[in-house]
């Protein structure tokens, strides 16, 4: 595979990224979500590695192998059995409408690309053009979350988030040590265990998993 | 090692320390620890008053470097005659509280642990000696905040009452305002000094500086103002009388005795020391705070009737006198007029040295009082002098000093700023010509309203009837507080006796800060008689005065007690009313009526007469109640507006906290935005 066809192919795969990303941003319903989600993992796992074939770093192999492991299979488990255990059927309720999240969305992508244009030029990896739609995910994510009021939607925003750090570090460096991501990857699942804790404890006190509900924590004035 | 001066003081230190830490092994045998305790804190105060004498006596300067600080920051020490006066006056009185707690301590009753007040009561000793030997902006603040840390604890140790605490959290905040100026201000002439780097913390590179006028002015206003918050200056006065009422006596009289003291050193050291040039402005401004202080503290004092509120009043007064003082040798100074700044100058210091003395002897006799009757309001109180011959004698001493009456040491220093400010010269400034006569005229009303209240709390406390409720069991002082009061009162007619002796000692200051001395022509005449510039102009002899009243006094008892039949005890003439009780005594408040009624609109005065029920017919009512409170103008024109101001403020970063995690994570998003859009 010479280095025109890798670049390629990993344009491809950071354009499903984004795609994914979007996905997620109007999805309504929340097992498409987890759907949406489990593709952009297994994107984000194939991307490593023909990163790692490419750039002949072969600790993002093992990258590779632990994201397919984490967000292709775990996670995406760890949330449909939470959702069937609290009976989750509802669709999502988005804060502002689908359409413009979606604009706001492209606007983030545009101005993504426009802060890593400096970085495009310095920089001489392959991957330097898919380092804008890193970018763009982690916004996406974050976008998401503050868009979104179901709490396990905000937690997929989260993981969205964190897949979006995690190419950017592929795309913009080859990726980080492999102790580093190690301990990410071990934060990932507990981080996954809290939230389902928490999950059960929103719910049984709020009666309820809709995140505007602990607006009533605050104190009265 | 030879011993010198400043192993002195250190060893002081060191053993105040020692005290605070081993006050905790004594296992609750609460009799031994607080005779040991107290006993060591005298014997180290007894220490640093000899290590001050020495120092300003042989006129030296010790440098010293300490091992501990901060990595390349060690601290600084410093033991030149300034430092040594100013330890000769914390120590002395805090060698007369500490024998005076001996007593004091034992007294409080049992149920009420005083471990805490042991430990923070050597802290807050050792932070002030330590404040006075830094030589460097860092070892200065860390010892300030060690002497405002401790007397925090010290006013909060009656913590259960609500009064207290707010008391103590006021001082809290205005204690670090002021602190947070203090450091500012270090700052600033650390900055200009060694631009650049950490070395211009030490004082010495900051004397070496060339400050440009503006920031010189700004590190002026910033260190006075830090200070002033300290001293008590109106109107950063209003946590005065909250906090030293509540205090424990002995700590009221050491806080306001000498803790003030440190403030009035910080100005002295940054303006003569380290800034050293200065335009005769910054002196008017000082002035005029200090008579303002002066007149405002005495008549604020005049309307209370509570005991230690009355004195802590009086301490804003007398600090106003000291930077009176001060701020006339400032302006002498930038007019290039020596002598008369000299003059000035030692009149400031040598009320500070007073002030300590007598206020601290007052506040003991106060806390005797309360001690013996449990009783702060004067209303309460009457003829203790019966059952407290000792401490009435000697608080009546105490008012006597602190009224500036011959021949006592208060006279001494007023009348010494009395002559600074007649013996001025026309200066080129106008606004000065103006100010100088008028402050002589205020300096003497405050003499004159400062009498009036002294009559009015010895008076009322010591002399008619008792006028409480419930007659409790009052008990003389004992022997210990008895000998902490009575070598404050024999120091107070020392001072007041021996001017001479005194300012020639002390004389090296004004050589060192202004440039010229006033012992050749004070000392002209020997030690008999005080001559400030020559004895054409003026001239004082305390001795002689002593002795006179000492004469007349004596003759006076000698008719009356050895004629048989000179005195007689009969019953009061009662105009033949023959129904007079207690309660038909002069009192407090009717005391301070007139003065009330004349200088009514400075106060926010709140009186109320309201008739009981009536019983037969409305001429002739059961009961009349009247309420007077006279509160503090300065609070709600000062403080009340920037209080609420912080509330609102608050009220509005408030909203930020929506309660909704949709919100804060706009917050950090709009924040990452912003930075990657403006940061790249």
């Amino acid at each position: 595979m010479d280095m025109m066809t890798a670049a390629h192919i990993n344009s491809l795969l950071a354009a499903m990224v984004l795609l994914t990303a979007f996905g997620m941003l109007v999805q309504k319903r929340i097992y498409g979500l987890i759907h949406l989600f489990t593709w952009q993992g297994l994107f984000l796992s194939l991307n490593t590695a023909v990163v790692g074939y490419v750039a002949s770093q072969h600790h993002l192999y093992i990258s590779s192998v632990l994201t397919l492991a984490l967000k292709v299979i775990a996670l995406p488990y760890i949330l449909h059995v939470l959702i069937h255990r609290l009976k989750i059927h509802k669709e999502v309720e988005t804060v502002v409408n689908i359409p413009t999240t979606m604009l706001i969305g492209l606007a983030l992508v545009v101005l993504s690309y426009h802060l890593t244009s400096p970085i495009r030029e310095l920089s001489t990896l392959i991957t330097r053009s898919t380092l804008a739609i890193a970018l763009a995910t982690v916004m996406i994510g974050l976008l998401m979350m503050i868009t979104r009021r179901h709490a396990v939607t905000q937690i997929i925003g989260f993981l969205a988030m964190e897949n979006g750090l995690f190419f950017a570090a592929t795309s913009a460096t080859y990726g980080m040590p492999l102790v580093v991501e190690l301990g990410v990857a071990l934060d990932m699942l507990i981080a996954a265990f809290i939230f389902g804790i928490f999950f059960f404890h929103i719910h049984t006190t709020f009666d309820s998993l809709d995140v505007e509900q602990m607006a009533r924590l605050k104190e009265d004035e | 090692m030879m011993l010198q001066p400043l192993s002195l003081a250190a060893c002081a230190i060191v053993l105040l320390l020692l005290t605070a830490g081993s006050a905790s092994l004594y296992r609750g045998n609460r009799r031994l620890m607080i005779m040991f305790s107290f006993a060591l804190a005298s014997v180290a105060s007894l220490l640093a008053t000899i290590a001050g004498i020495w120092t300003v006596g042989s006129e030296m300067t010790v440098k010293g470097i300490l091992p501990i600080g901060l990595p390349d920051l060690p601290f600084h020490v410093r033991f030149d005659p300034l430092a040594g006066y100013f330890f000769t006056i914390i120590g002395l009185l805090a060698l007369f509280v500490s024998v005076y707690s001996i007593g004091y301590v034992q007294g409080i009753p049992a149920n009420r642990p005083v471990t805490s007040l042991i430990i923070f009561y050597c802290l807050f000793l050792a932070g002030m000696f330590m404040v006075i030997l830094a030589d460097d902006a860092l070892f200065f603040l860390v010892a300030w905040e060690v002497m405002a840390g401790a007397s925090y604890f010290l006013v909060l140790f009656e913590h259960e009452r609500q009064e207290n605490r707010k008391a103590a959290f006021l001082y809290l905040v205005v204690a670090h305002i002021g602190a947070i100026a203090i450091l500012l201000a270090f700052g600033v002439l650390a900055g200009i000094a060694t631009p650049g780097s950490f070395s211009g913390y030490t004082f010495d590179a900051m004397r070496g500086a060339e400050i440009p006028d503006l920031w010189a002015t700004v590190a002026f206003f910033l260190v006075f103002f830090g200070f002033a918050a300290k001293a008590g200056v109106v109107p950063l006065h209003v946590w005065l009388p909250e906090a030293h009422p509540v205090a424990p006596s002995n700590v009221s009289a050491l806080m306001s005795g000498v803790m003030l003291k440190t403030a009035i050193y910080g100005i002295v050291r940054v303006t003569f020391d380290l800034i050293h040039t200065f335009p005769w402005w910054w002196g008017a401004i000082v002035l005029t705070l200090g008579l303002i202080s002066a007149v405002m503290g005495v008549l604020y004092a005049l309307m209370q009737h509570d005991l230690k509120r009355l004195l802590a009043y009086h301490s804003v007064e007398n600090i106003g006198i000291i930077l009176i003082g001060i701020g006339l040798a400032m302006i002498f100074t930038s007019f290039e007029l020596p002598m008369l700044a000299a003059l000035a100058f030692i009149a400031g210091l040598y009320h500070t040295m007073n002030h300590a003395i007598f206020k601290g002897l007052l506040f003991m006799g106060a806390g005797s009082v309360l001690h013996a009757t449990g009783e702060r309001n004067m209303e309460e109180m009457g003829g203790l002098i019966h059952r407290m011959p000792w401490t009435s004698a000697l608080f009546l001493i105490g008012c006597v000093a602190i009224s500036a009456l011959p021949p006592l040491n208060g006279f001494v220093s007023e009348w010494l700023t009395f002559q600074a400010f007649l013996l001025s010269p026309s200066l080129p400034a106008p606004i000065m010509q103006l100010l100088i006569p008028m402050g002589a005229a205020m300096l003497a009303l405050t003499g004159a309203l400062a009498a009036a209240c002294f009559v009015k709390a010895f008076g009322v406390t010591f002399l008619g009837h008792w006028r409480g409720h419930h007659h409790p069991h009052v008990h003389e002082a004992d022997w210990p507080m008895r000998i902490g009061m009575l070598s404050a009162a024999l120091t107070c007619v020392c001072l007041g006796i021996f001017p001479v002796v005194y300012i020639n000692w002390m004389d090296i200051l004004a050589k060192q800060f202004v440039g010229s001395s006033i012992s050749s022509s004070a000392a002209a005449y020997g030690w008999l008689w005080l001559t400030p510039v020559s004895p054409e102009r003026a001239s004082y002899s305390g001795t002689t005065v002593f002795l006179g009243i000492l004469g007349v006094v004596v003759a006076v008892y000698l008719l009356l007690h050895v004629r048989p039949g000179a005195i007689r005890r009969v019953p009061i003439w009662d105009c033949g009313f023959e129904k007079l009780n207690a309660r038909m005594q002069y009192t407090a408040t009717s005391f301070s009526m007139p003065i009330r009624r004349i200088f009514g609109h400075l106060f926010s005065i709140r009186e109320e007469v309201s008739l009981a029920p009536q019983t037969a017919h409305k001429a002739f009512p059961k009961r009349l109640q009247y309420h007077l409170r006279v509160v503090d103008r300065v609070w709600n024109w000062m403080y009340r507006p920037v209080v609420d101001v912080c509330f609102w403020l608050s009220r509005q970063v408030g909203r930020l906290q929506q309660g909704r995690i949709q919100a804060y994570l706009i917050y950090s998003f709009v924040t990452i935005l912003v930075l990657l859009v403006f940061a790249s």
